[in-house]
């Protein structure tokens, strides 16, 4: 609670908080702000037609357009408030709406099953050291060797003829080469904490490996990793929304930002244009990371025991 | 020193052992009807070529054989064929370098000139307005997208305005070339332009340079831009330079002789970031462009699964970042003669 006085105090991150609670409204109301084509496929992307030209807004004021589809006076396709992409016809207002949902699963779960990857092999390293610390340092070398954003897009080009196109690959392919920084950065912070005398008195008073790791030694070094972490999120989300770009996140028609900024691809002599493909996913992207670094940003001011009281001069 | 940097160079052949290994492992998810297509794209029109392309290239031998057989032809200097590229692997390298080479060289200046500058001047204006404009900036940039804020430059500058082109560079120099009026001797054609005495190609080039060197840069300040302010902050504070102030020096003195010089060493630490950066930035960069080098090459090839490409891009990148690395440590102990390399 204290925190969260804290967080509302400073401008920035007020900003960051009010736009993370906008976009997770806009999450939780998606199906009344857009209600689906397919009730049973709510993340396919409402269809406008078969044009192949890309469609411009409906409406001239993009509010009053939301405003007759909220309140069910026209359907999405009528008003198309944001336009449509082109080929495909997909409706751009509707996807950003799923897609909020999107990438709040997204940059959650990639930067949550990173996070646990690196605190476990970090943790592990750091507590049995001699052998293990240096099999899994080495690993993480190699890892950390492969040109991060290369790597991912070879993984989810290889994994997709096996497992398909989808969210799920290009996930795995982002976690796969993005959990290294944690586990060095907790590593660090387990040595330090592991030789303070308190762990050595648990460890006279008889308490197991996994006690002592969990109990006494993780909520002692944990926090630099968490923050480090929160402030991740947005770059994993613009991760994702690269590989959809280029063709290897979401599958076709599945409501997800980068896919829909994908389509402005086709029409690049012609933007200025067809200037709502690129305008209205670009900023909402834009703002949603945004609001993930502006809090994570805040976060680790106050929460980063290095650098508490002495940013105050 | 030397011995130094002798053990870091003997540890390179290592790191590509196995970084190699885990690349030709992924490839080992994709079915080998799916790799044939690699070496044949039609493979329906010819039902027999299928395995006669297995059998020529033994792709369905076991995982150690196919990677000791490419190792083996890495040694001999034979990188294999680019799918991708249509010509050696080997070859498009040395192809495509050179152009990556000329953006990320291009996109350096506005990176470290704004990045720094702009840095200091926030931690010298602390807290007050130009700090706090600054930090909004940092913020902005670091939440944008490249490939958005390339799509918004190309929506303005090209599509709209007409003022900047994409691409890398005018048809009509490519016709110069092809007739043997212009000359490469680097491949990068701002220099070559220079070399040539052509003005013409030089401003064709740089006009073709702008969006993606802007694009390529802007990630990368908002980076640098926080690490030098907050590295600036703490140096001020210290003692010494507060013994310069009182000494009577100019201020300008304290805070570029003193202060600065000191607070540039962990500036130099993300420096390995920032190449780090700069090839990932390359990938999407390019794609966008349509700029014609490593970048979009790489990219290209991971999509249609031309392993031979990737493996040649990722030994020539973890190469890059191994001596770059080490040219940051080396960097260290120029910059601050406190560090020791043992």
């Amino acid at each position: 609670m204290k925190l969260f006085l804290k967080l509302c105090k400073n401008p920035l991150s007020l900003t960051g908080l009010v736009l993370l609670v906008f976009f997770l409204g806009v999450a939780i109301a998606a199906p009344w702000l857009a209600p689906p084509a397919w009730p049973r496929e709510p993340y396919r992307i409402a269809r406008c037609g078969f044009s192949p030209m890309p469609q411009p807004p409906g409406v001239n004021n993009p509010l009053k357009g939301i405003w007759l589809i909220v309140t069910r006076q026209a359907t999405v396709c009528q008003v198309r408030p944001f336009g449509t992409t082109g080929e495909g016809q997909y409706d751009i207002y509707y996807g950003l709406v799923w897609g909020t949902r999107t990438a709040f699963k997204v940059g959650l779960y990639i930067t949550g099953i990173s996070l646990a990857i690196g605190l476990i092999l970090g943790s592990l390293a750091a507590y049995f050291g001699r052998y293990v610390d240096e099999v899994i340092m080495r690993i993480t070398d190699v890892f950390m060797a492969f040109p991060f954003l290369v790597a991912a897009i070879t993984l989810a080009a290889v994994l997709q003829p096996t497992i398909g196109r989808g969210l799920v690959t290009a996930m795995i392919a982002l976690i796969a080469f993005g959990w290294m920084g944690y586990a060095r950065l907790i590593r660090g912070d387990i040595l330090a904490v592991k030789e303070r005398d308190y762990v050595q008195a648990a460890r006279a008073a008889g308490a197991g490996h996994l006690r002592i790791l969990f109990r006494h030694i993780l909520p002692n070094a944990i926090y630099p990793t968490m923050v480090m972490a929160s402030m991740d999120i947005g770059s994993y989300v613009i991760s994702f929304a690269a590989l959809s770009f280029l063709g290897l996140g979401a599958e076709v028609g599945y409501a997800d930002w980068g896919q829909i900024l994908s389509f402005a691809r086709n029409w690049i002599p012609r933007l200025n244009q067809y200037w709502w493909i690129v305008l209205y996913p670009g900023v909402t992207l834009i703002l949603f990371v945004l609001a993930w670094n502006l809090v994570g940003d805040a976060l680790r001011d106050i929460l980063d025991p290095r650098l508490r009281g002495r940013i105050t001069v | 020193m030397w011995a130094y940097i002798v053990r870091r160079l003997l540890l390179l052949p290592l790191l590509i052992f196995l970084v190699t290994l885990f690349v030709f492992g992924m490839y080992f998810f994709v079915p080998v009807d799916q790799r044939v297509r690699l070496y044949l794209p039609d493979v329906a029109k010819a039902p027999d070529a299928s395995a006669k392309i297995i059998a020529k290239y033994g792709l369905d031998q076991p995982f150690h054989i196919q990677y000791i057989r490419w190792l083996s032809n890495l040694l001999k200097g034979d990188l294999g064929w680019s799918q991708t590229g249509q010509q050696p692997v080997l070859r498009a390298l040395a192809r495509y370098f050179p152009a990556t080479l000329e953006l990320a060289l291009w996109a350096i200046v506005p990176v470290i000139f704004i990045g720094i500058w702009l840095g200091i001047l926030s931690a010298i204006h602390h807290n007050r307005p130009l700090d706090h404009a600054t930090r909004v900036f940092a913020l902005i940039g670091w939440s944008f997208p490249s490939f958005v804020y390339g799509l918004l430059l190309i929506m303005v500058f090209y599509a709209w305005l007409r003022w900047l082109p994409v691409g890398r560079i005018s048809d009509w120099v490519l016709r110069l070339e092809a007739a043997g009026q212009f000359k490469t001797y680097t491949g990068m054609y701002t220099i070559d332009a220079i070399l040539n005495g052509r003005p013409d190609v030089l401003a064709d080039a740089l006009r073709h340079l702008v969006m993606p060197v802007f694009t390529l840069a802007y990630i990368q300040w908002a980076l640098l831009l926080r690490i030098t302010r907050s590295s600036m902050l703490e140096t001020l504070r210290q003692e010494y330079v507060m013994t310069a102030r009182a000494k009577g020096l100019a201020e300008r003195v304290v805070i570029y002789k003193h202060a600065a010089r000191n607070a540039m060493i962990p500036v130099a630490t993300v420096a390995g970031l920032l190449l780090i950066g700069l090839l990932n930035g390359v990938v999407i960069t390019e794609t966008i462009f349509n700029y014609p080098g490593l970048g979009s090459w790489a990219a290209t090839a991971a999509t249609q699964l031309d392993i031979l490409s990737v493996l040649g891009f990722t030994l020539f990148n973890c190469t890059l970042l191994v001596l770059g690395n080490l040219f940051v440590d080396i960097l260290y102990a120029v910059i601050d003669p406190r560090i020791r390399l043992e």
